[in-house]
């Protein structure tokens, strides 16, 4: 059965009916209710992980058990965790594990290079809604395919970034080689093939690090591979289908089946995350390094929406890397939550105490766009974010999330009153009905300011008069 | 053979039209942007270096010796509706005056599965052209700063240089806060594009119900028989007029709502008293990446496989507002030098969106950048198009940089 139709009275019946609260909530039913959400997990309920529970936990891990396994790459607190999809599309639940990015670092670059590109990815970092957007990983290339200086490559590596790491090559003796040097940071192998797969597989084992399987464009080779591995004895698996720019059709299908098979026909042998290599368009790079990344970032983005839950990129530029690292946290958001900015007061530019005083909701995009406005027209303002369970300005009127109360209350837990000396506020075009009942409750006036907010900067200059 | 020389021509062609697009404009800044010198290749050849290492027992199991080999089947779903075909624009024969005619939809599976069902019509892309002078972005002015005034002449050059398929009209000017141009006047610069070009035409409005309704009847009749598509109607508006003046005219419609996929129901279903099916495209609203892109990638998604999954009053071909990416201020301001040239981040920002509603089930996109439309177009070409896999077994030996 697809886990998303999963009820909560499915799941009810294997815990222990006794009401206990251990886990946080009124009782069983409830907590039945937050699994299949995905809202909490299993191990929140401490007397289903007792011997006497033994046969309910191991049915409801069973049917609670993503059809994409997730797997763990790295060790300790460096860790990132991919796949572990339990939909196909995000709308049917959410997407858990945003897909890791890793920079690649070869074993023929200068030192100093490979120092110059592991702390530019590991310095990444961009804030978005209040989130901070950072890279991964770092996939450390074999090149030259000698065992010694890829060990090498691999100790330097790892000697100054606490970044999880990918190793690379096809060569079993190279590969084993890098791993004595990070066996415990549990790097993710990249890859076995039809050709070192036994090899590759005893590796795995041995120095129990998850297995990449890479079978360019053929999807048989790669089920018979990783059924092979499975009766082998190696768990953690991740897909490589196989990345082209030539060949983009074949790439995107090829992503989008695996995925398919795994979610909808809950085939076993797919059920592993997908990693997608967009560096691959730097084989044949065009004179101008621009035009390679461009293709890059393209490749990427699509991949990001079709169900990579792994990349390696090259490009390290800030224009490739921006746009991705937005679209993947834009498509990992929970669907089912209306995404909100933190309440309270923004300060933009360097407003004074005779600055205007703007209002309006914490729902994300509203906010968003209305900062993006007043960035736009360079004003020095307030601006008072109030709480409606993020809520548009619209749909918070309609719903009763923004109300006079509410203003008021935010008017005084913001303490806005120190920061300005007049008593006016300019509220959103769309919640006009509510001046009468701000200016009651508040002692405030109350300005109705323009239907959008890209009228905001012609309104303060026709309308906003000091007192 | 042919076919390889033939490929290695459109992928050089398509990295150097890019360069130029973003760089024959003098504007864009260089200071972050080095071409490498030649990187040395290393050629060597691997040679045998084995130390002896550490083996560890692994635990026992009756392990494979061979491969086992396992079947993959391709896992194809059955869908009970199909997408609607909706054409745009007539030729003489057709009773109108077009050169050619573009036809969206007619979809049988989600955007690109292509193991199920190949999109019949591959999406297509239109430009837009503005009727004033309007503030753009700058990595898009400079491309279009000498027609800016003449909307004839920039549909004109959206065509022949940058390839549009269909010319998106904007008649923002008929506003009432602008310029309240009047319907015959609004009217006098369809006709001078409809002159100017030949591809079929979309002409849009201020976003004024009341005075949307009052242009677009206008020029429906003056327009007669040309199977414009009418840009857009929406729930405010009056259906009923807006729409038999469609119908009368004989031209076809975007229904707009806001990512809401109820109201997209209603409106079309207050359209189906008047037109037929294949006379409506659906915009649910595109949002800029970063700025609610998610929602916009959701609501067409469902909305596409709700519509396969038999709702028929959605079963319309998807428009998108794709220019809106430039609403992202990631998109045109300056930012840290680290974070590149807005005249890269800007056309990338406007090609990721369309890229990423591209595989939501976008049908027509409505753009702006030209390296934007040229990467669009050469994408949706690869996913159309027969294209043999490049090689990339070795790839972790061959990144050149």
């Amino acid at each position: 059965m697809p886990k998303k139709t999963l009820s909560p009275t499915e799941v009810y019946k294997y815990l222990p009916k006794t009401n206990c609260k251990e886990c946080g909530e009124e009782n069983c039913m409830a907590f039945a209710a937050k699994l299949v959400n995905r809202e909490v997990t299993l191990d929140k309920c401490p007397p289903i992980l007792t011997e006497k529970y033994k046969n309910e936990y191991k049915a409801l891990w069973e049917m609670l058990k993503p059809p994409v396994k997730g797997v763990t790459i790295g060790s300790g607190s460096n860790i990132v965790k991919i796949g572990g999809k339990l939909v196909m599309y995000r709308h049917e639940l959410t997407y858990h594990n945003p897909t890791a990015i890793a920079i690649d670092v070869s074993d023929d670059m200068p030192e100093e290079e490979i120092v110059k590109r592991v702390k530019e990815a590991e310095s990444f970092s961009y804030t978005y809604i209040g989130q901070n957007l950072k890279l991964d990983l770092i996939a450390v290339r074999s090149v030259l395919n000698d065992p010694n200086i890829f060990k090498a490559t691999v100790k330097k590596v790892s000697s100054i970034t606490n970044l999880p790491l990918i190793l690379c090559s096809l060569d079993p003796n190279v590969m084993e080689a890098g791993l004595i040097e990070v066996s415990s940071k549990k790097p993710l192998i990249y890859a076995a093939t039809k050709e070192n797969w036994k090899e590759m597989a005893e590796l795995s084992l041995m120095y129990k690090c998850p297995l990449t399987v890479f079978s360019p464009n053929d999807l048989k080779t790669l089920k018979s591979l990783t059924k092979t591995l499975l009766a082998y004895g190696v768990e953690d698996l991740v897909l490589d289908p196989g990345t082209f720019w030539n060949g983009l059709a074949d790439t995107l299908n090829n992503f989008t089946m695996l995925r398919r098979a795994a979610c909808k026909e809950e085939d076993e042998l797919l059920g592993f995350p997908l990693i997608g290599v967009p560096a691959i368009v730097w084989m044949e790079p065009s004179e101008f390094p621009e035009v390679t990344a461009w293709k890059e970032a393209c490749l990427a983005s699509m991949l990001i929406t079709r169900y990579a839950d792994a990349l390696i990129m090259h490009s390290l530029d800030g224009w490739v890397l921006l746009p991705l690292t937005i679209l993947r946290q834009n498509l990992y958001t929970d669907p089912r939550k209306p995404v909100a900015v933190e309440t309270g007061i923004k300060v933009f530019g360097n407003p004074t105490e005779e600055s205007p005083v703007l209002l309006t909701t914490n729902f994300a995009l509203t906010y968003y766009t209305v900062a993006s406005d007043i960035e736009a027209s360079k004003i020095d303002c307030y601006l008072l974010v109030v709480d409606t369970e993020g809520l548009s300005v619209e749909s918070a009127v309609a719903g009763r999330k923004l109300t006079a109360e509410k203003v008021a209350e935010s008017i005084k837990g913001s303490g806005i009153e120190n920061k300005v000396k007049h008593k006016t506020i300019i509220i959103p075009g769309r919640a006009s009905r509510l001046s009468g009942e701000i200016e009651e409750l508040t002692g405030w006036k109350v300005l109705v300011g323009p239907m959008d907010s890209s009228g905001i900067s012609k309104f303060l200059q026709e309308k906003w008069v000091k007192a | 053979m042919n076919k390889k020389n033939k490929e290695k021509e459109d992928f050089s062609d398509f990295g150097f039209d890019i360069i130029k697009l973003l760089s024959e404009f003098q504007e864009i800044e260089l200071e972050n942007v080095e071409i490498k010198v030649k990187e040395l290749e290393f050629l060597l050849q691997p040679f045998i270096s084995r130390i002896p290492l550490p083996k560890i027992e692994a635990p026992q199991k009756v392990k494979p010796k061979e491969i086992l080999e396992e079947e993959f089947h391709p896992p194809i779903m059955k869908y009970p509706g199909e997408i609607v075909e909706v054409k745009i624009g007539a030729t003489k024969s057709e009773g109108g005056s077009r050169g050619k005619t573009v036809t969206i939809g007619g979809e049988k599976a989600p955007a690109f599965y292509l193991f199920e069902s190949p999109p019949p019509n591959p999406p297509v892309i239109s430009i837009d052209v503005f009727d004033m002078k309007i503030p753009l972005a700058k990595a898009v002015k400079m491309h279009v700063e000498d027609v800016l005034e003449d909307p004839a002449a920039w549909a004109k050059k959206a065509v022949e240089k940058w390839g549009a398929e269909v010319i998106n009209l904007h008649l923002v000017s008929i506003d009432p806060l602008l310029k309240d141009t009047k319907p015959s006047e609004a009217a006098k610069t369809v006709e001078d594009v409809l002159q100017a070009v030949d591809v079929p035409l979309a002409v849009g409005g201020c976003g004024d119900p009341e005075k949307d309704l009052k242009v677009f009847e206008k020029v429906a009749e003056v327009a007669e028989g040309e199977n414009i598509l009418f840009n857009s109607v929406t729930l405010n508006m009056d259906i009923k007029k807006v729409a038999e003046a469609i119908k009368k005219h004989n031209h076809c419609v975007i229904a707009f709502t806001a990512m809401n996929m109820d109201d997209a129901r209603e409106l079309n279903r207050k359209l189906y008293e008047f037109l037929p099916k294949n006379k409506i495209v659906i915009d649910t609203t595109t949002a800029a990446l970063g700025y609610g892109l998610d929602y916009a990638f959701t609501v067409m998604e469902r909305t596409r496989l709700a519509a396969l999954m038999g709702d028929a009053e959605l079963q319309h071909p998807i428009s998108s507002g794709t220019t809106n990416a430039w609403a992202a201020r990631e998109a045109w301001m300056t930012m840290d030098p680290k974070w590149g040239p807005k005249e890269l981040r800007g056309p990338i920002w406007e090609t990721v969106s369309a890229l990423t509603l591209l595989l939501a089930g976008v049908d027509y996109f409505m753009m702006m950048h030209p390296a934007a439309v040229k990467t669009v177009k050469e994408v949706i070409k690869k996913l159309t198009v027969k294209e043999e896999a490049e090689k990339i077994y070795n790839w972790i030996a061959s990144l050149k940089r």
